[in-house]
């Protein structure tokens, strides 16, 4: 145990090292803005990783890491606060970091509901509609609370899903899958002919207000300084995204986990001992539509309005790729996927018209050579670092 | 065969095929049990009675219907007519879950582990009954979930350790990687530990060699050693391994049975030998 915590502290250097470069990494991806620049900037990271993996050095990273999770967790959220306060006044990049974050937090939802229970979900886009719609509604006809409005759009959002509990308990795989395609399409339509919901135009959302204190203003400090009003909407997002984090995390390593992981496996051998599948399978639908919908009406907010051409069944599939790109189950695996679909296409825009093809040839051919995903899950650890007496 | 089982594993008394013991109660009674599917008979009213503490030996030809017997005793099917009493309740068409915690495991003939989860983790969805569901328990109160998990780590190890020490000190690795051998170890712990009244065992022999199948054996008899009244029901080809371990066997052919006693009585039956050892 001691030669071993002497191994993990001597190598944190490198590791932190690592946690720089990559946040260095990212914010000038960020940050440059000719397209030479920006493919040039791509050559040099995957290079890097090529590298790194070949001599093994990300490898022993990882396994660092792995076994000081709250060292990983502490230089992403440190990383993403550097983030935020380089580009404190650039309101499209925040609002591109925004995005990524809320992606996130819906991804989580679905892993929940796909990578653990199995359970497909082609209607993600939909459950965050249903947040965003609830956040515009609420919003704009009552005086509750932004942040009761995000748990109630998730609140929502998980009362719509359960609609479709009864077609999805009684099929199976591929068939519980089309039931939320039907609703997906279903659910676009509906919007665009409901004039209470604004039709095809969609509906303002009106900003947070938590206490007097207004998101949608920017933020001055002292004469000269002043930090764009998304950095409001980005504290609240790390914060409720950092809770979705660890709840979901402590899930998957708890006997829920292993009942979810249990049924997705094997729903035979699973029921000869005892488990509930139908009860399993509605807590992970609802979970993961409870994120999905909280994600949903913090976009809202941070958008400002929320239209029905924003959650197209295309917008879901966009959702079920990066978890299929992250690596089923993996949730460090879904922010590196988020960063990916949704950075890459809106710095590069010579492929931003074509990046539904260039999503759907990523999942393909991740699923033809590497189905695991790019960070493969890995066996569950219950508690990492925790050794038998 | 001798030579090639470990000695150190099973004391010798546990390796004699005639052990004496007493009868017990009986546990399970099953009553003109039928199963068809579409114009074929699989159970063609099976009675049965099974005695506490006793391994019995359900043989038969390919088709007899001895893994249906099992699916239709864990509620997997639906049984068509007659009935099965267990420990005084009828679990007749009730579901697999309510099976289970009637106190009845299983395991399956071809393995039904969950290949990317751990040792631990398939040795605990056995121990369904044990683990606290709660989502608060789970999510919020992780001092106590650490304490549930620790005391469910030691007895799984334990238990892990009576069929292979090596494996016991590699409970966090997956099973993907595992031998036949260690999978069907672990697919019985998992249908131990659920400390059940009467085990199922389907065809643990399967895809394993000659002396694998008597090590396993070996650690059956040892586990069964050590819980007392443990009732085990066990569908083999391997006559060898009936012969060794059981204490009365039932031979099914289309479903019905046609002969019932010890290895050496049936094995003396002319209907048996016809439709089973061939005609000679």
């Amino acid at each position: 145990m001691e030669t071993n915590e002497n191994q993990t502290s001597a190598s944190l250097w490198p590791a932190l090292a690592g946690a720089v470069l990559t946040t260095v990494y990212v914010i000038l991806l960020l940050k440059v803005e000719s397209q030479t620049e920006v493919i040039g900037l791509l050559i040099v990271g995957a290079v890097a990783i090529l590298v790194g993996t070949w001599t093994g050095h990300l490898a022993r990273a990882g396994q660092t890491l792995a076994g000081r999770e709250n060292i990983l967790n502490l230089f992403v959220i440190l990383g993403t606060l550097a983030m935020i306060g380089y580009f404190h006044e650039d309101h499209f990049i925040l609002l591109l970091v925004a995005t990524v974050m809320l992606y996130v937090l819906a991804t989580l939802g679905l892993n929940l509901q796909f990578g653990y229970a199995g359970v497909l979900n082609f209607a993600g886009a939909s459950f965050f509609g249903v947040g965003g719609y609830t956040a515009a509604v609420l919003g704009t006809h009552t005086a509750i609370p932004g942040l009761l409005i995000i748990l109630i759009g998730g609140v929502m959002a998980a009362l719509i899903g359960s609609m479709l509990l009864l077609p999805v308990l009684r099929t199976r795989g591929h068939y519980a899958a089309v039931v939320t395609i039907a609703f997906s399409l279903l659910f676009k339509v509906f919007l665009e002919v409901n004039d209470v919901l604004g039709g095809p135009q969609g509906l303002q959302v009106p900003g947070m207000k938590i206490l007097g204190w207004k998101f949608n203003d920017n933020i001055e400090i002292g004469q000269n300084f002043e930090l764009s009003f998304y950095v409001n909407y980005l504290v609240v997002i790390l914060l409720i995204l950092i809770t979705a984090f660890i709840l979901v995390r402590r899930l998957e390593r708890s006997w829920v986990g292993l009942n979810l992981d249990a049924l997705r496996l094997d729903e035979t051998a699973a029921t000869c001992f005892g488990l509930n599948i139908v009860r399993w399978k509605i807590t992970a639908f609802l979970l993961g539509n409870f994120l999905i919908g909280v994600a949903g009406a913090l976009s809202g907010m941070v958008i400002g309005f929320v239209a029905p051409t924003s959650f197209t069944f295309g917008d879901s599939l966009i959702l079920v790729s990066i978890v299929l790109l992250g690596g089923i189950g993996n949730v460090w695996g879904l922010v590196v996927a988020t960063a990916i679909v949704v950075i890459i296409p809106e710095k590069l825009q010579a492929i931003q018209e074509y990046r539904f093809l260039l999503y759907a040839a990523m999942v393909m051919l991740m699923l033809l050579f590497r189905p695991e995903g790019l960070l493969p899950r890995p066996v569950r650890q219950f508690f990492p670092g925790w050794r038998s007496k | 065969m001798n030579a090639a089982r470990k000695a150190k594993r099973a004391p010798p008394h546990l390796r004699s095929p005639k052990r004496t013991k007493a009868v017990g109660p009986v546990v399970m009674r099953v009553n003109g049990l039928t199963k068809r599917f579409g114009g074929v008979v699989a159970l063609d009213k099976l009675d049965l009675e099974l005695n506490q503490g006793e391994i019995l030996g359900l043989i038969g030809p390919n088709g007899s219907g001895k893994t249906t017997f099992f699916n239709v005793t864990t509620g997997i099917y639906p049984a068509d007519g007659g009935g099965i009493e267990f420990a005084g309740a009828d679990i007749t068409n009730k579901t697999p879950q309510a099976v289970y915690y009637a106190g009845i495991s299983r395991t399956f003939q071809l393995s039904r582990l969950s290949l990317p989860l751990s040792i631990f983790d398939n040795i605990m969805i056995g121990n369904h009954a044990r683990l606290n569901p709660g989502l608060w328990f789970n999510l919020m109160n992780r001092q106590g979930f650490k304490r549930e998990f620790e005391e469910n780590f030691e007895t799984a190890r334990d238990l892990v350790r009576i069929f292979d020490p090596p494996l016991a000190d590699r409970m966090f690795k997956p099973v993907a990687g595992l031998p036949m051998i260690d999978r069907r170890r672990i697919e019985i712990c998992r249908a131990l530990i659920a400390k059940p009244k009467l085990l199922l065992l389907d065809e643990p022999s399967a895809g394993m060699t000659h002396d694998e199948t008597a090590q396993l054996m070996d650690d059956i008899m040892e586990v069964r050693g050590r819980t007392k009244d443990l009732t085990i029901i066990i569908v083999e080809h391997e006559m060898g391994v009936i012969e060794r371990i059981t204490e009365r066997c039932v031979v099914l052919n289309f479903g019905r049975k046609i002969a019932e006693g010890t290895f050496k009585q049936v094995s003396r039956d002319r209907e048996v030998q016809e439709a089973y050892l061939g005609i000679e």
